[in-house]
């Protein structure tokens, strides 16, 4: 299935890139696609936030085909 | 309750007045509590010449709606203002505004330090700064208790 991901910030530099549609198995958790992500990047990132639709959500997560996900670093706003 | 990402430059004071004239509860709320987050020059010891302020379209409004409306059911508010710049800042311009009105003080000062503190800790928002050694990501928001 595929997921649509974004990445915001320094993150955004980190990757290279602001957005990307991503194919993962069936149940992946949204841990494992960041940690994917990472292996393919060749990247370490520490504290990174994610969200599921415009929402936060935890690590275990479990991704549905179409979602939109995001990762990003602590937030810094105000 | 009005929330509103900001690509000018705003002045806090004005906007709150503006707001409350477009409101119909004179008479009803007894108190007025208000937060302004305006750009320093300075930053851990480093000049700060100007920021740049982004955000996540849509999921950023959608949580500060959030936290609006939980603080006003909480603290029975009669009314909540958010206001919040993204794109290039400079120095002492208006970041951020959060007003709230309720009857009592108590419940007036609470919830605008609670929704400050929200938004500080969770609304998508990254601010870069631009120093005279170069640009950089604001890594954390310092604690603000």
């Amino acid at each position: 299935m595929q997921v649509s991901v974004k990445y915001f910030a320094s993150l955004r530099e980190v990757i290279g890139e602001a957005n990307s549609v991503v194919d993962i198995e069936e149940g992946s958790s949204v841990s494992s696609l960041w940690q994917s992500i990472m292996d393919r990047k060749n990247i370490e990132f520490d504290n990174v936030m994610m969200a599921v639709n415009m929402e936060y959500v935890k690590s275990e997560y479990q991704l549905k085909s179409g979602d939109e996900v995001a990762f990003f670093p602590p937030v810094t706003g105000g | 309750m009005l929330i509103e990402i900001r690509k000018k430059p705003f002045n806090a004071y004005a906007e709150m007045q503006y707001y409350l004239d477009s409101l119909d509860i004179a008479g009803k709320f007894g108190a007025t509590a208000n937060f302004v987050g305006s750009m320093r020059d300075f930053n851990e010891d480093k000049k700060v010449t100007h920021m740049t302020l982004e955000h996540y379209p849509g999921m950023t409004e959608k949580h500060l709606e959030t936290i609006a409306k939980e603080s006003i059911e909480k603290w029975k508010l009669l009314d909540v203002l958010i206001l919040h710049r993204i794109g290039k800042v400079k120095v002492s311009e208006d970041i951020v505004l959060v007003a709230t009105w309720s009857a009592h003080r108590k419940d007036a000062f609470e919830s605008c330090r609670a929704i400050m503190e929200q938004l500080k800790s969770g609304a998508p928002f990254w601010k870069k700064e631009e120093t005279n050694s170069g640009a950089k990501w604001v890594e954390k928001n310092t604690p603000g208790f």
